[in-house]
Formats: structure tokens, sequence, C-alpha cells
């Protein structure tokens, strides 16, 4: 069945180690994660150019490995984040979750290594399984909001499933290569994908699962299912216009349902819909430029939203609390903690200096060059509301604000060790972006630092932190939450539920009095003739009988003679 | 208890006036670099100050009027 193998699948290491860590003791479950996600990150290195792996299976010709630059690129930020998110993670005492984290990471980069849609599709769905079991492993508060992810999830593989059977019976091939959404099962296939990149309608799944997920859990959730689904669509449907708009509604989205919100870690759900965003509307645009800026995006992206999670979360681990109303004036206790999530902050802001700047730059510049004149400002405004929604509003509600009383120490060492690690890598490719442009699918031909593009960025992070400043009484938080899509499937769904018992009801009642009705008529019929007083109930005396019995007999003595 | 140096009144009005000269600083730098325009309107003195400050007061009021629509206690779904 096997016809040829060039490497071994680097992906297929961490599900191995996933699926052995329930029976490993304590220590040897925490060496086997590092060691795990290292052994994942040499061997993504390993994978040449082309078709690695291929196997027969029926009439086709599956690819389980197949490499190139971009796969490569996501593989290796997802192998990165393996090891570093296991560093940070090593105090979790749920071994479920940590089995379900690595069978995850290791089925995206198995997805993004995929050289064919079945295969795809197959680790595609371990992704959501795993993911869900995450969202679970966090306890009986998380079983609702894991169940309404898992429906989603499902329902995108659902949709997926059908595009790719179209696409198969259509063209009769199975490979996974440039498509537009020309057919519906194309149509289908962007669909699948889009659901899992937090595109709308549907993008309340994000906001409403990952938050529910434990300390370490929404670290590792940040990475791979949102991420994995934009390189899908890089590969697949780059340059596909309506990517654009979805890209910039998704951009604007988050920003928003940030700014309204309470929940630490939910304003950095939204940031993550908002940074998809932008890798979103790169894609559509679809030059080289923008698309080399998506996937650099994608790269940079995973490590200073798990830096900012994992700030989160060790103020979460240590605290026990995740609101900003009960937070505040952390930064006395916790200055590393707040130093890194503040390096962070800064880089989802695109600070220069920092690892989002030399990437976010790049998509914009492609909108630029495609003179996308509305395309280009909106992203300029997204940009400046990116450091209102994330860049100031995470630290400062959670480190600073107001004295909250709070005085936790820093967290254990592996947890500060992870996100100082994190922190050096957003500095270190802000400082030398070439080291992630030698990596990207296209040559890169694009020099970030000029002195016209630094003083642009820094006039509208830092306008954009005066305004926050100006407004804070605006901004102010209050224990509320923003209504979304949810509704319609946690409320809506309801309601419609309780109208319909509420109208079935009546037509139930006058059923069932008719039908009593009729029973009730057949008994009193039945009474009348057969009741005490009923013509065929009435006593009858026994010489009656007799007279009849003999006068049948006479009858039938005189037939006889007759 | 003496509060943290940082969050004294002191300190405060010290950062004010340190972020008003940045502020200040990169406004003017606008002198002194070459900006190509791409549109026109982003040619203007001070674009990134102004554009960034007006879409991020923009986006503040948005959302404040949207969550007079969409807001709901946090207990609403707990219900």
């Amino acid at each position: 069945m096997m016809s040829s193998v060039g490497a071994f699948p680097p992906g297929l290491v961490l599900i191995i180690a996933g699926l052995l860590l329930p029976w490993l003791a304590r220590p040897l479950r925490q060496a086997l994660l590092l060691v795990a996600s290292a052994l994942c990150l040499y061997l993504v290195w390993q994978v040449g150019d082309g078709a690695q792996i291929t196997l027969h299976y029926l009439d086709y010709e599956i690819v389980p490995l197949k490499g190139d630059a971009l796969s490569r690129l996501f593989a290796t930020v997802f192998a990165i984040m393996a090891l570093v998110g296991g560093l940070f993670a090593l105090n979790q005492l749920s071994v479920l979750e940590m089995s379900a984290a690595f069978v995850y990471a290791g089925s995206a980069v198995s997805a993004v290594f995929a050289g064919d849609l079945i295969t795809l599709f197959v680790f595609w769905e371990i992704m959501a399984i795993g993911s869900t079991l995450i969202v679970w492993s966090a306890g009986p508060r998380a079983y609702g909001a894991g169940l309404r992810y898992a429906a989603i999830h499902f329902l995108g593989g659902v949709i997926l499933m059908a595009g790719i059977a179209g696409e198969i019976a259509n063209t009769g091939s199975i490979a996974f290569t440039q498509m537009s959404a020309d057919t519906v099962p194309r149509m289908l296939i962007l669909i699948g994908f889009l659901i899992n990149a937090g595109a709308p309608p549907l993008a309340a799944w994000l906001p409403d699962a990952y938050p529910e997920a434990s300390w370490s859990g929404m670290v590792f959730l940040s990475a791979f299912t949102t991420k994995t689904a934009v390189y899908v669509l890089l590969r697949g449907f780059a340059g596909t216009e309506i990517l654009i708009y979805i890209g910039l509604y998704m951009v604007f989205y988050g920003i928003i349902y940030a700014i309204l919100e309470n929940d630490m870690r939910r304003i950095l759900a939204y940031s993550i819909v908002n940074q998809v965003g932008f890798m979103v509307t790169g894609i559509g645009i679809g030059s080289q430029m923008a698309l080399n800026g998506a996937a650099a995006h994608a790269f940079v992206h995973i490590i200073y939203k798990a830096l900012l999670l994992m700030s989160a979360g060790s103020v979460l681990y240590m605290t026990g609390k995740r609101k900003c109303t009960d937070l505040g004036g952390l930064f006395r206790t916790m200055p590393v903690t707040g130093v890194c999530g503040i390096i962070g902050a800064l880089s989802i802001s695109a600070f220069p200096l920092t690892s989002g700047f030399p990437a976010k730059s790049m998509i914009s510049q492609g909108a630029a060059d495609g003179h996308l004149v509305i395309v280009w400002y909106l992203l300029a405004a997204a940009s400046a509301g990116v450091f209102l929604h994330a860049g100031i509003k995470f630290p400062w509600f959670v480190f600073f604000q107001k004295d909250s009383g709070l005085r936790p120490s820093e967290p254990p060492w592996n947890m500060r060790l992870a996100m100082i690690i994190f922190s050096v890598m957003c500095l270190g490719l802000g400082v030398a972006p070439g080291v992630l442009y030698n990596l990207l699918p296209f040559p890169v031909n694009y020099v970030p630092y000029t002195g016209a593009h630094v003083v642009f960025q820094l006039q509208l992070l830092l306008f954009s932190g005066l305004a926050f400043f100006l407004m804070l009484g605006w901004l102010k938080r209050s224990l509320t939450i923003t209504l979304d899509f949810d509704w319609f499937y946690r409320r809506f769904g309801w309601m419609l539920a309780e109208e319909f018992q509420m109208r079935s009801g009546d037509v139930w009642n006058g059923m069932a009095n008719r039908a009593a009705n009729t029973v009730t008529r057949f008994v009193r019929q039945l009474y009348r003739h057969h009741g005490p007083e009923g013509i065929l109930g009435r006593q009858w005396p026994t010489g009656n009988m007799a007279f009849w019995t003999t006068l049948l007999l006479g009858a039938s003595l005189i037939v006889y003679y007759l | 208890m003496q509060d943290h140096w940082l969050v004294r009144p002191s300190t405060i009005r010290l950062l004010w006036w340190v972020f008003a000269i940045i502020l200040a600083l990169t406004v003017l730098a606008d002198l002194f670099v070459d900006h190509h325009s791409y549109f026109g309107l982003d040619g203007t003195f001070g674009f990134g100050a102004w554009f960034g400050f007006i879409s991020c007061v923009g986006l503040v009021v948005f959302s404040k009027a949207l969550s007079v629509l969409l807001k709901r206690p946090d207990t609403y779904y707990d219900e």
C-alpha cells in the first residue's frame, strides 16, 4: 500500500506523544512534552520540497506529507508553539488537557503538510475533537461552551466534506491546490475553511468557547485552529476578492466587541478574530506582497497572541480572576508577567521594533500596491484600533487601572521562562525581520524600517493611545457582555422552543379534549344500554327464561313433525 | 503606607507631560521624513496622528452606541 517514504511525518510525533501521556508518571510526562515537540521541530526541517510520502488507497493517491516553504513556515511555528506552550503548561494537572493539546497540535502540523484533500479533512476533524476536549477538560462550567464549539466545528466539517466530495466528483482529483470559488463544491470548501477562521456570521464560537478553557488550554487553542484555516485559505483561495471584505469585517468586529468586553481573555479572543481578519484581507488581496504579509503575520501572531494569553493565563492561575472589574494594579507584584504582557501587546499593535511591525506592514503595502484605496485606509484605522482594544486595554486594565488589592506572586519559573522566550522572539523578529522574511513563500522585496513608515506608525499608535486615555471614562468596564450571533443558538432557539411548546400545547389540549369527549360519549352510550337502567342491562326473572325456553322447544318440536 | 511611586499623582502628572512631548515630537518628525503619498489624503501633515486619533474616537463612539442595543448583564446566559 505504501509506495514511498521520504521523511518521517513530524505531526505524528506529537500525536503519538499525546496518546502516550496518560500512561506515564508526571515527571516523565513533562519530559516527553518537551522532547517530542523539539523532535517535531527538527523533523519539520527535514521535510524537503514535494511529495514525501505517497499511499495508494482505493483509486486515489494519498499524499500525507508534502513539503514547501509555506507548509514549513506554518509547521515551524506550530512546533515552536507546542514546545514553548508545553513548557508553560508543565504545571497543568489535567492529563486529558495535555494529551488533547498534543494530539491537536500534531494534527495541525499534519494538516499543513497534507498534500491532498482527504488527508487534510482527516486531520481537520481530529483537530476539532482535540480542541473540544481541551475546552471540556476545564471542568463542568465549560461543558456547554465545549458542546456549542463542537457543534459549530462539526457543522463546518460536514460542509467541508460535502465540498470535498463534490470536488472529487467534479474533477476526479483529490489534490489540494490553488482553486477559485467558481463551483458549488468549491464554495462549500471555502465556507468550511472560513468557519474555522472565525469568519462572520459564526465568529462567536471563538470568544464563546476559548475563554472557558483552562489557563493553559486557551494558549494552545489560540494557535492552531484559526491559523490552520489561514494556511488553507492561503494555499487554496489566494486572491479571492470576497475575502478582502470578510477580512475587513472580522478586523472591525474584533475591535468593537473587544472594546465592550470585560473578561480579559475574551478581549484577547475577540482580538484573535481581529488579527485573523488582517490575514484574510491579505489573502483576498492576493499579490505576492500581501500573501507574504498574511503568512508572516500568521507566524508572528501565533507567538505574540500566545504570549498575551500566557500573561493572562498567569494572572488567572495566580488569582483565579478573569474580569477587568476584579483586576488592576498587578504590576506591583507581577512585574515579569506584566512586562511580558506589554511586549505581547506592543507586538500585536505592530509597534516598530516588535514582530508585528514588519509583518502587518506588508499587508498594508499589498493594499497600497494594488491601489485599493478604501482597503488601505480601513487597514490603517484598524491598526490604530488594535492598539486601542488590545495594545493598551489589556495591560492597562489588568496591571494598572486601579489598585484591586490583589497581591499575587509571580507564576512558577517555567511559566515565566515560556513568557520570556516568546518576548525575546517578539523583539528579535521585530529587530531582525530578515530571519522571518527568509522563511516566507515568496521572495521578499520590502524594507519595513523607512523613516516615513516608522514615523507614520508611531503617530498612528501614540495618538490612538491618547484617544484611549482621554476617553477612559467611556471605556470603563462594567459587568456586562455584548450579544453576538451565538444569541441565536443560545437564546433564540430556546425562545422558539418555548413558543412552540406553548402553541403546540394548545393544539395538544384541543386534541386531547376532543378525544376525551369521544370516549366519554361512548362510555355514556354504553351505560345507557348496558347500565343498571339500560334495556340490555335489566335483570330477567328465571320464569321468563323457562317460559321462552319451553316455547322455543315446543316450536322446534312442531317444526320437526311438520 | 506610601503608595507605589508609579501611581502617585505627581508621577502621573509627569507621565502626561512626557507623553505630550513625545506626541509633539512624532508629529514634528513629519517635517524631516520624506512621505510619498499613495492616495493624496495620506500625504497631509501629521496624517498618522489625526487619522489614528479620529479612527479611535470613532470606534469608541460606535461601540458605545452599539452597546446600548446589545449590552446585557454578564449573567444573561446563566439564567
